[in-house]
């Protein structure tokens, strides 16, 4: 097998929902070997479905995620939100609740280089996984840890979703249209990859400080801290000027005109943002009609104080174009201009196809599906679909024989003992 | 403390604006030396983009710019001089990375692309952040935050469905991209390091907002699964409470309906109005009627109270909610700065200020703002110095437009 960066990293992988395993993603797209610790007897919120057997009767926002409006017999391997983090991993499972469970899970921790886990804070607790425990384990363990609010601080047990906080950041008031007030503003998920990204990279250079020092460490993220330093115009305008910023709508900072106008078609749009007096002349070449010589237009103090009439302009000449067009056309002339793309267009993206950006994906259960790829290219070790889609408990055999080399006897105790399996025990729903 | 956890990253940093700083800043910041490189007199165009310290538009006092580079060495150089190239490779050549984010083909037209580097420097890790990609049709075209949330983002499915899609706030996609070139770089380090393997990483903007941003990998694995699409305006809805309600002081947002009613009435301090039976039926939470009876209380109840204090109560039942703050609301919370995350930088041209701090927190190997972000050119004489020239040299080198 090609020889990937983070080859011979091990990671535990006890992560939900969406921050964790996308971060767990990214390091097994890059060789690490990540091991998805899971267990029969416990559905995991929000991560390998709503519910592991919704019925098609159940409610259609429940059923029609899964391929073909079909939960299928083993939905837990057909969601849409796993599968599209879920290639390149191995999956376990093991009942941590009871003893025997437990003891497994340390034999793995030993054998293991990091443990990560996004679950909320009393889950962990309560299994008495904490860093004090994984040091007696392995003494040089990494421990990632993501939450909403930290590990420590007033707000360290609260409840919280990316959704949630993101309102709670200060993001929701530097967004939205001008004349909205109030009302509810679309939700925002940026939290989860920013804390996602932030953790692959965070652990990384823990194993680097592990592999010069010897020592391993906790590693506290958080879904608020990491998204807070990617609005810095906002707090820095605060800290110096003692100015609260509020939402610009769609016009982007130092730019005029900018916005995105309607085009030609059905619910269609394109982003256009000019910001120097080059790209404006490349604009006016561009559009060669006699409103952009018009006197309230010529610099960009006259602009900003008739954008409103501008954007009027714009839109009649953009209503009679296709998107595509209009980029290509804008951009021919050094103007930022891009279409607003579905996601139906995105697939279909020339650029995106021409740079192999999907990747396919099969897997028994759920079929062969085309994915978006990777988040970076590297150009002498490319990452590849080294596996699909991992399946519930698919490398029982591999972790249990192998890794930890369990006899013939035990393994069969654990599968009678409802630790090893590929199904959900029959009470979970 | 045993230091910083790259403290043995050397990068040469030749990037400017936002996305490639905000990457090598994330270097910077958890240890790297990181080398920062901008044209002789001019700097990186982010000194000329607000917000300005007391709105004063010097190049010295942008605080995008005092953000975004924090903890790197400045130095000025002259890329399109024969001198320069020769002095750019010699800093190569003890570096173990390099970061830049021009236009794709600028560097190898200075006959500095990876080939070059890789002549001086076989491990050489080298990231190139753009705005499409290195290869491909759009490959020359510009890119912006809108642009970016729009071809590769979730943008067609924010905002009303009767009006236009409606943006994100500032530029959160362009430094999503930054982080993402710093894990990129990070992992692309440590396989030089330990495996002696450097490479090329190349970084698209647009493709980090196609795989990486907000929810757009279930959304677009939705759409191959099952065809549908997202659209505006179908967010709302759901059971109540569901929502942002006023309150003392501002806006509220709760998310706990359905199922989870029974701990919004605890919160409530369970009036007895909501304690009968036609509350709790299957039917009830999907009721309008009920819904607008439910709200009259509820509203009474909210706007008695602050967002600070309906927070406490609410998340001591167990409720799913959070205030709205604005920017100055999230500055003053007592929690993040009891947790440290916003830090003093003090910086000659503007004194001290509270920066926002470490995104995470490395137990044993902190972050740190070991120095506030360089004037053009403030550690010239250092690093030439280091490369092992006089300071007579600097001098001819600045006469000669070198540095």
């Amino acid at each position: 097998m090609a020889y990937l960066p983070l080859n011979g990293i091990r990671v535990l992988d006890l992560t939900v929902v969406y921050a964790g395993p996308y971060c767990t993603m990214v390091l097994a797209d890059c060789g690490a070997e990540v091991i998805r610790v899971e267990s029969i007897q416990h559905f995991p919120p929000q991560t390998r479905g709503v519910f592991a057997r919704p019925t098609k009767e159940m409610g259609s926002a429940r059923a029609n995620l899964y391929p073909n409006g079909e939960p299928g017999s083993r939905p837990w391997n057909r969601y849409p939100t796993f599968n599209s983090m879920a290639r390149n991993k191995l999956s376990m499972t093991v009942d941590m609740t009871r003893p025997e469970g437990m003891d497994i899970f340390k034999k793995l921790v030993r054998v293991s280089d990091v443990v990560i886990e996004n679950y909320v804070p009393e889950v962990m607790d309560k299994l008495g996984v904490t860093y004090e425990m994984l040091k007696q384990v392995k003494p040089d363990i990494i421990f990632c840890k993501m939450s909403a609010y930290g590990d420590t601080g007033a707000y360290c047990n609260y409840r919280a979703m990316a959704q949630t906080i993101d309102v709670m950041l200060g993001h929701s008031s530097l967004r939205g249209y001008p004349d909205m007030g109030s009302r509810d503003l679309p939700s925002c998920v940026a939290a989860d990859p920013a804390e996602g990204i932030q953790a692959a990279f965070a652990v990384v250079a823990a194993v680097h400080h592990r592999n010069r020092t010897g020592e391993g460490q906790v590693l506290d993220l958080c879904l608020s801290e990491s998204f807070m330093p990617y609005m810095p115009q906002a707090f820095m305008d605060y800290a110096m000027n003692g100015r609260v910023q509020g939402t610009m709508g769609n016009r982007e900072q130092g730019a005029c005109p900018s916005g995105n106008y309607q085009c030609k078609g059905n619910d269609k749009w394109v982003s256009i943002s000019i910001f120097t007096e080059d790209e404006w002349v490349g604009f006016c070449n561009a559009v060669k009609e006699p409103w952009v010589y018009d006197e309230r237009f010529r610099d960009p103090l006259t602009r900003l104080k008739n954008q409103d009439d501008l954007d009027v302009l714009i839109t009649r000449w953009t209503q009679q174009r296709d998107h595509y067009e209009v980029m290509q056309e804008l951009q021919k002339h050094g103007v930022a201009a891009g279409p607003i793309l579905n996601e139906e267009a995105l697939y279909k993206d020339p650029q995106l196809i021409e740079r192999e950006f999907f990747v396919e994906e099969s897997q028994e259960d759920v079929g062969t599906h085309s994915y978006p790829g990777y988040p970076f290219k590297m150009s002498s070790t490319p990452a590849t679909v080294r596996r699909g889609p991992v399946r519930l408990g698919e490398d029982n055999d591999y972790i249990y024989r192998e890794v930890l080399a369990v006899s013939d006897a035990e393994y069969d105790a654990l599968v009678e003992g409802g630790h090893i399996g590929t199904e959900y025990a029959p009470h979970i729903q | 403390m045993t230091g910083q956890a790259l403290s043995d990253m050397r990068v040469i940093d030749l990037t400017h604006y936002i996305a490639g700083p905000a990457c090598t800043k994330l270097l910077a910041d958890y240890g790297a030396d990181v080398i920062k490189i901008e044209r002789p007199g001019i700097g990186d165009g982010a000194r000329s983009m607000g917000p300005f310290f007391h709105d004063d538009p010097h190049p010295e006092k942008s605080g995008l710019f005092l953000y975004l580079n924090t903890n790197k060495r400045g130095i000025t150089l002259n890329l399109k001089s024969n001198r320069g190239k020769a002095l750019f490779l010699e800093l190569v050549r003890k570096a173990d990375v390099v970061v830049e984010n021009f236009r794709p083909g600028v560097m190898r037209n200075m006959g500095l692309g990876y080939e070059e580097m890789v002549k001086v420097n076989p491990r050489l890790v080298m990231t190139s952040i753009s705005n499409f990609g290195q290869t491909g049709s759009y490959k020359d075209y510009k890119l912006t935050e809108l642009m970016a949330l729009g071809m590769g983002g979730p943008m067609h499915s924010k905002g009303d469905p009767d009006r236009e899609p409606l943006k994100y706030g500032l530029t959160v996609s362009i430094y999503h991209a930054g982080m993402v070139a710093a894990t990129a770089t990070m992992i692309a380090f440590y396989g030089s390091h330990y495996g002696g393997v450097g490479q090329h990483v190349d970084v698209s903007i647009l493709e980090t907002q196609a795989c990486t941003a907000d929810g757009q990998l279930t959304t677009l694995v939705t759409y191959q699964y099952t065809g549908r699409t997202a659209s505006r305006g179908s967010g709302a809805g759901g059971q109540y409470p569901q929502g942002n309600y006023p309150c003392a002081d501002g806006f509220f947002r709760i998310s706990s309906g359905g199922p989870r009613f029974s701990r919004v009435v605890a919160m409530m301090g369970n009036p007895p109005e909501l304690t009968g039976s036609k509350w709790y039926t299957p039917k009830a939470s999907a009721d309008p009627a009920l819904k607008k009876e439910f709200e009259s209380y509820f509203l009474k109840f909210t706007l008695q109270h602050t967002k600070r204090e309906l927070f406490r109560m609410g998340q001591e039942a167990e409720v799913l909610c959070s205030p709205i703050y604005t920017i100055d609301e999230v500055y003053n919370d007592p929690h993040y700065n009891d947790r440290g995350f916003f830090v003093d930088v003090d910086h000659p041209m503007t004194g001290q200020i509270k920066y926002p701090g470490r995104p995470f927190i490395m137990g044993k190997t902190p972050w740190q703002v070991r120095r506030a972000a360089p004037l053009l050119g403030q550690n010239n004489r250092e690093v030439y110095q280091e490369l092992g020239y006089a300071e007579e040299d600097l001098v001819i080198m600045r006469e000669a437009g070198v540095i």
